[in-house]
């Protein structure tokens, strides 16, 4: 994960390169294999996933393409609400996740000393328990007659998320803040992990520096160390965002039917209902409104050379 | 004032161990739960203490037949994807060609689109060829999705090498191929590893993607998945366990021979 922070020039520098006269077609050979099976597998996929959406049909007599463009528009006014759930419970994932994971990156890029490598360990280990297992572990830790939900209850922190709306009688399981807490726990390393990169970069002198130039620690944060960290939040957030707005699974386990986000429709309409046309259109939505939030996020932070 | 103080000196690392403690949180339940001895179908109160599930891991129907199949799909998976992604990654690095943009976006978007997107459009591609669905298509799938992430791991670690290296074995009389295998691979090994690391974990944890395109072959994380609306057998902890143990023991052994070697260098 922590690769994808790296921010590689595009090109390398063609006059260091040693003159190559028989390997014209090296490079074509080396890329063709790889590059086929993206072509094949992800990009020919997509056309027709395009082509399924304006389709009309029915399994048994199959599907022809009708240029149907009304699917797109009957599949986002009935399914708006879970669009706009996910847009909401991924931004709130994933600015929870900043939150979270920024004194962690800190900890362990500057003040962590030889714990460094142990709390890396610890940050990625639960990667290799299965992440459903681990998201079942809420389910635990939320029980209703559970610990965490009695403390809430007795701190009135549920008298207050009730009004808000974040949550329901007594309970946080099958409510919206039992799934950002689901997806903020799911993603946190994806923010951690580039954060770090970014931060373990900047040079410790800046630091002392801006101290002897009696800047408050606070102050130094703001202006020099959160600034140079900034293609480390750039890509956690998107790292965040992005799987948190498609994700299904905490919707499902940790949720209820007022929680379902615009993924366990598309999961839905695919394996279940088998509307093929319109699970094909929603997802189509999504991939483009996902694909323009990128775009405009990475113009907007200008680290376009993050890509 | 003196609590006030200290609080305000150490807040980072307050806050960063209560963050650690959270990603944690989950791993501890697991690992607690895997000594329980359940009442119902599912495992999520606790009962009493019992080593029934760490004796018979394979006590329950079809687990450990799912682990064997998510297993071998990560092996091919990452063997694929890390011979595929490496090859690319060189020629990224290494020649000058045509449509690199076009390659570059090729490369950056599987890591860009929700997994969703693609477990959706790979299943109607699929369903448009007629394919049948299962290992192959689950397999097709995961080295798709892990491509990207080792071009990217192989990319920075080759981009840092120094080129005068290779150019010193040429002027020692190595061969092309010779240059390649004892200056080239070794140096690059470090970011080859970690891409196949990082898909075999990727492939193996997959649901999303598999659980579109799998047909009646049941993995893991789909076994898990099912049993979360059947019911929770004590043994998926036991094994959540036993790869969390297994995967921090690993890394640990390997850091200690990395420091062993380093002290025998010095």
């Amino acid at each position: 994960m922590a690769a994808v922070t790296e921010a590689p020039p595009l090109a390398p520098a063609p006059e260091k390169k040693p003159p190559r006269k028989r390997g014209r077609w090296t490079p074509y050979w080396l890329l063709l294999p790889g590059i086929l099976w993206l072509i094949v597998f992800f990009a020919l996929p997509m056309i027709y996933q395009g082509s399924t959406s304006i389709q009309t049909g029915s399994l048994e007599d199959g599907y022809k393409v009708t240029w149907h463009f009304s699917t797109y528009w009957d599949a986002v006014s009935e399914y708006w609400p879970q669009f706009v759930r996910s847009g909401l419970y991924a931004a709130a994932a994933t600015i929870l996740c900043l939150l979270l994971g920024y004194p962690l990156a800190y900890l362990i890029a500057f003040r962590a000393g030889r714990w460094r490598n142990l709390i890396m360990i610890l940050v990625i280990a639960p990667f290799f328990t299965s992440f459903l297992i681990r998201t079942l572990a809420w389910k635990t830790i939320l029980a209703d007659s559970g610990p965490v939900v009695s403390a809430l209850n007795t701190l009135h922190v549920l008298d207050v998320t009730n009004w808000l709306g974040w949550t329901s009688g007594d309970r946080v399981l099958a409510t919206p803040l039992a799934v950002v807490c689901g997806l903020t726990y799911n993603f946190l390393p994806f923010m951690v992990l580039p954060l770090y990169t970014s931060l373990e970069r900047i040079d410790g002198r800046l630091h002392e520096a801006a101290g002897d130039l009696y800047a408050k620690p606070f102050t130094t944060f703001r202006k020099v160390t959160f600034p140079l960290s900034m293609p480390g939040v750039v890509s956690g957030t998107l790292l965040t965002f992005i799987p948190a707005a498609g994700d299904y699974v905490n919707a499902e386990l940790l949720g209820s039917t007022d929680t379902r986000m615009i993924g366990n429709v598309i999961q839905t309409q695919f394996l279940r209902i088998l509307d093929y046309p319109t699970a094909a259109a929603l997802s189509f939505v999504l991939m483009a409104a996902i694909l323009a939030m990128v775009t405009i996020y990475i113009r907007k932070s200008g680290t376009e050379d993050l890509v | 004032m003196a609590v006030v103080r200290w609080f305000k000196r150490h807040f980072v690392v307050i806050a960063g161990l209560l963050t650690l403690g959270y990603l944690l949180l989950p791993n501890v339940i697991v690992t607690v739960f895997s000594f329980n001895k359940p009442k119902g179908r599912f495992n999520y109160e606790w009962q009493k203490f019992s080593l029934d599930a760490w004796k018979q891991p394979c006590g329950v129907a079809d687990m450990c037949g799912s682990l064997s199949i998510s297993l071998q799909i990560a092996v091919w998976a990452t063997i694929g994807a890390t011979v595929l992604g490496t090859m690319i990654a060189f020629a990224l690095v290494r020649y000058r060609f045509r449509a690199r943009g076009a390659v570059n976006s090729l490369i950056f978007l599987p890591m860009a689109m929700p997994e969703v997107v693609m477990a959706a459009s790979l299943l109607t591609l699929f369903l448009n060829m007629g394919a049948q669905l299962g290992f192959y298509t689950i397999l097709i799938a995961h080295i798709m999705f892990c491509l990207s992430f080792v071009v990217t791991a192989v990319k920075a670690r080759v981009m840092s090498m120094d080129p005068r290296l290779e150019e010193a074995a040429r002027d020692l009389y190595a061969g092309p191929v010779q240059t390649f295998v004892r200056v080239t691979l070794p140096i690059a090994a470090p970011g080859i590893a970690a891409g196949a690391l990082l898909s075999f974990a990727l492939s193996f944890d997959d649901f999303i993607i598999t659980n579109f395109n799998a047909g009646s072959t049941v993995t893991f994380p789909m076994f898990v998945w099912g049993s979360a609306q059947r019911g929770t057998p004590v043994q998926i902890n036991v094994i959540g366990t036993a790869m969390f143990l297994v995967a921090v023991l690993l890394v640990l052994a390997s850091m200690v021979i990395t420091n062993r070697r380093n002290k025998v260098k010095a």
